[in-house]
């Protein structure tokens, strides 16, 4: 019993461990040569000749994609209550988000050059217009899903829209909020990467394309190792958030969305 | 009956639900219920009995006919009412002695003291609680209890503003028997103890003639009152009255509507 417990425990690292070792004994079997697929060990001297850039990088990566899923938290969320709180403003918007939602983020990127510049801001932007819709569509689906007979008691006392949204509304959304905000922060991430090797002088992004211009193929590949920490870490972050926030709602198993 | 003791008047009501390709609902529905009264409203399902209750309850507005409760017309939400279905709807975030306090936060004038007496408020809801045998329960959360259990407490919550009118709107459909029973006996004596005036949808024609003082039989739709039937049984009324014969011939009869009325 705790035996496999602990196997558990110890699987998602010894599956991690065995790709990478799986990668490099690959790598000297098959003579792939550095600049095709670098071995583990390569990339893990990139980290220490690069250690300097890399973490620069990261850290405005990371401040890029917060900023964005910062500003998708709160747009997202007040569009979510204005698309949840009426239908004819669901009706109204639901095929002009549908539509936003299709096209590709990355080529909004040039446009928002044009009107910002190359660099920071329209990293920034381009992690918000990406991650902003999941977390719209969890609040609107919280607030649509309220159950009818609620609020038939409910406005049976005299209560206002607003009171129903205070007392019941709210409070349900939080758990598709919470819910929403993993999508949304991978997808940030995504974002400010993408605007950053089209359009910037700094971030990850930027650093791995210019890795790529000057054929350092282990740096490209510290990057990648790079971003995927990142993204673990902020999903981690989220989901630990979730479970704090939303306690009822596991307890309860509330539906989610 | 004189007009001034009707509480619940619906007179010569139409309604169509927007978009439902305007066909009727109710036709012609006229029903009066007076006040304390314990009234049941059966009838196939469809028929317009849950509409019934919205249209007195001023959750929607008949196309045509007069709706008057308390004397006044209706012509938005009644404010008076508590209301239960057979879904619990309790707030998961909430534990039950919370549940029951929020029509309080919302009802005037409990909204604007809700601060100032909430002691006071939750010992009410301590009591009412107890009242259904749910004493010490008031911690816990919906989900920590039995179906049951959530429905009663949803009858508190329909009742904790003390009310004039209660809607049922197929409170025990959910439940097993036994439980049902059980909450028959609440009811009965929630609405003995405080005189309210209730009105019962429900399709258990057993249910309807053990609570009710009239039962009202509505036509398939578009529904419309076709039966009024006086439950002249001695209350209070024990469960044991259900067995006799007196009660089943009533059952009889009244299931001899429906079948009709289904036709
Ligand atoms: N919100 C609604 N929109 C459109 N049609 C409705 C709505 N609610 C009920 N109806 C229709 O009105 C009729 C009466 O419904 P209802 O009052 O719920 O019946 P009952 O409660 O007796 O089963 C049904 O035919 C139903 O399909
Ligand atoms: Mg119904």
């Amino acid at each position: 019993m705790t035996r496999t417990n602990l196997l558990i425990k110890l699987s998602p690292w010894l599956f991690t461990i065995g790709l990478f070792v799986v990668w490099e004994a690959a790598v000297h079997i098959f003579n792939i040569p550095v600049f095709f697929l670098p071995p583990p060990t390569a990339i893990a001297q990139a980290f220490v000749d690069y250690s300097g850039p890399l973490a620069r990088n990261s850290w405005i990566t990371l401040q890029t994609t917060l900023i964005g899923f910062a500003l998708a938290v709160g747009f997202g969320m007040l569009l979510g209550l204005l698309v949840g709180w009426s239908r004819a403003i669901y009706a109204g918007l639901y095929p002009l988000m549908i539509g936003f939602n299709a096209i590709p983020k990355v080529a909004l990127v040039p446009i928002l050059v044009l009107w910002f510049g190359i660099g920071f801001v329209p990293a920034v932007l381009t992690a918000f217009l990406i991650s902003f819709f999941p977390i719209v569509v969890n609040v609107a689906t919280g607030l649509a899903t309220i159950e009818p007979e609620l609020e038939d008691v409910l406005k049976a006392l005299g209560a206002s829209k607003l009171d129903i949204m205070r007392k019941v509304g709210i409070p349900r959304t939080l758990p598709y909020f919470f819910g929403s905000l993993k999508v949304a922060i991978t997808l940030a991430f995504v974002g400010s990467v993408i605007s950053e090797s089209v359009a910037s002088n700094y971030g990850i992004g930027n650093l791995m394309l210019q890795a790529q211009a000057q054929f350092q193929v282990p740096l490209i590949f510290a990057g990648l190792v790079v971003l995927a920490i990142e993204g673990i870490v902020m999903y981690a972050a989220m989901a630990i958030l979730e479970k704090r926030m939303t306690g009822w709602a596991q307890r309860s198993g509330f539906a989610q969305a | 009956m004189t007009v001034s003791e009707a509480f619940v008047t619906l007179d010569g009501v139409d309604h169509a639900y927007a978009g439902a390709n305007s066909a009727l609902a109710v036709e012609g529905l006229s029903i009066s219920v007076k006040q304390g009264e314990f009234a049941a409203v059966v009838g196939p399902s469809g028929c317009g009995k849950s509409t019934l209750m919205k249209l007195a309850t001023g959750l929607q507005f008949p196309r045509a006919g007069s709706v008057t409760v308390a004397g006044q017309k209706v012509s938005a939400p009644v404010k008076i009412a508590g209301m239960a279905f057979q879904a619990p709807t309790l707030l998961p975030w909430r534990t039950t002695l919370e549940n029951l306090l929020l029509p309080l936060e919302i009802v005037e004038p409990h909204r604007s003291e809700m601060r100032r007496r909430k002691a006071e408020f939750s010992e009410r809801a301590r009591n009412l609680l107890t009242s259904v045998g749910l004493r010490d329960q008031g911690e816990k959360y919906p989900w920590e209890l039995s179906g049951g259990m959530q429905q009663r407490t949803s009858l508190c919550r329909a009742l904790i503003h003390e009310p004039q009118l209660l809607m049922l709107d197929e409170p025990f459909g959910a439940l097993d028997a036994f439980t049902r029973e059980e909450l028959w006996c609440v009811i009965r004596d929630l609405q003995a103890a405080r005189k309210i005036t209730v009105v019962l949808v429900t399709h258990d024609l057993r249910e309807a003639v053990f609570l009710a003082d009239r039962v009202f039989v509505m036509s398939s739709r578009p529904g419309r009152i076709v039966v009024e039937r006086k439950i002249e049984l001695p209350r209070p009324r024990d469960l044991e009255v259900t067995f006799t014969p007196e009660f089943q011939d009533i059952v009889h009869e009244l299931r001899g509507h429906i079948v009709k009325a289904r036709q």
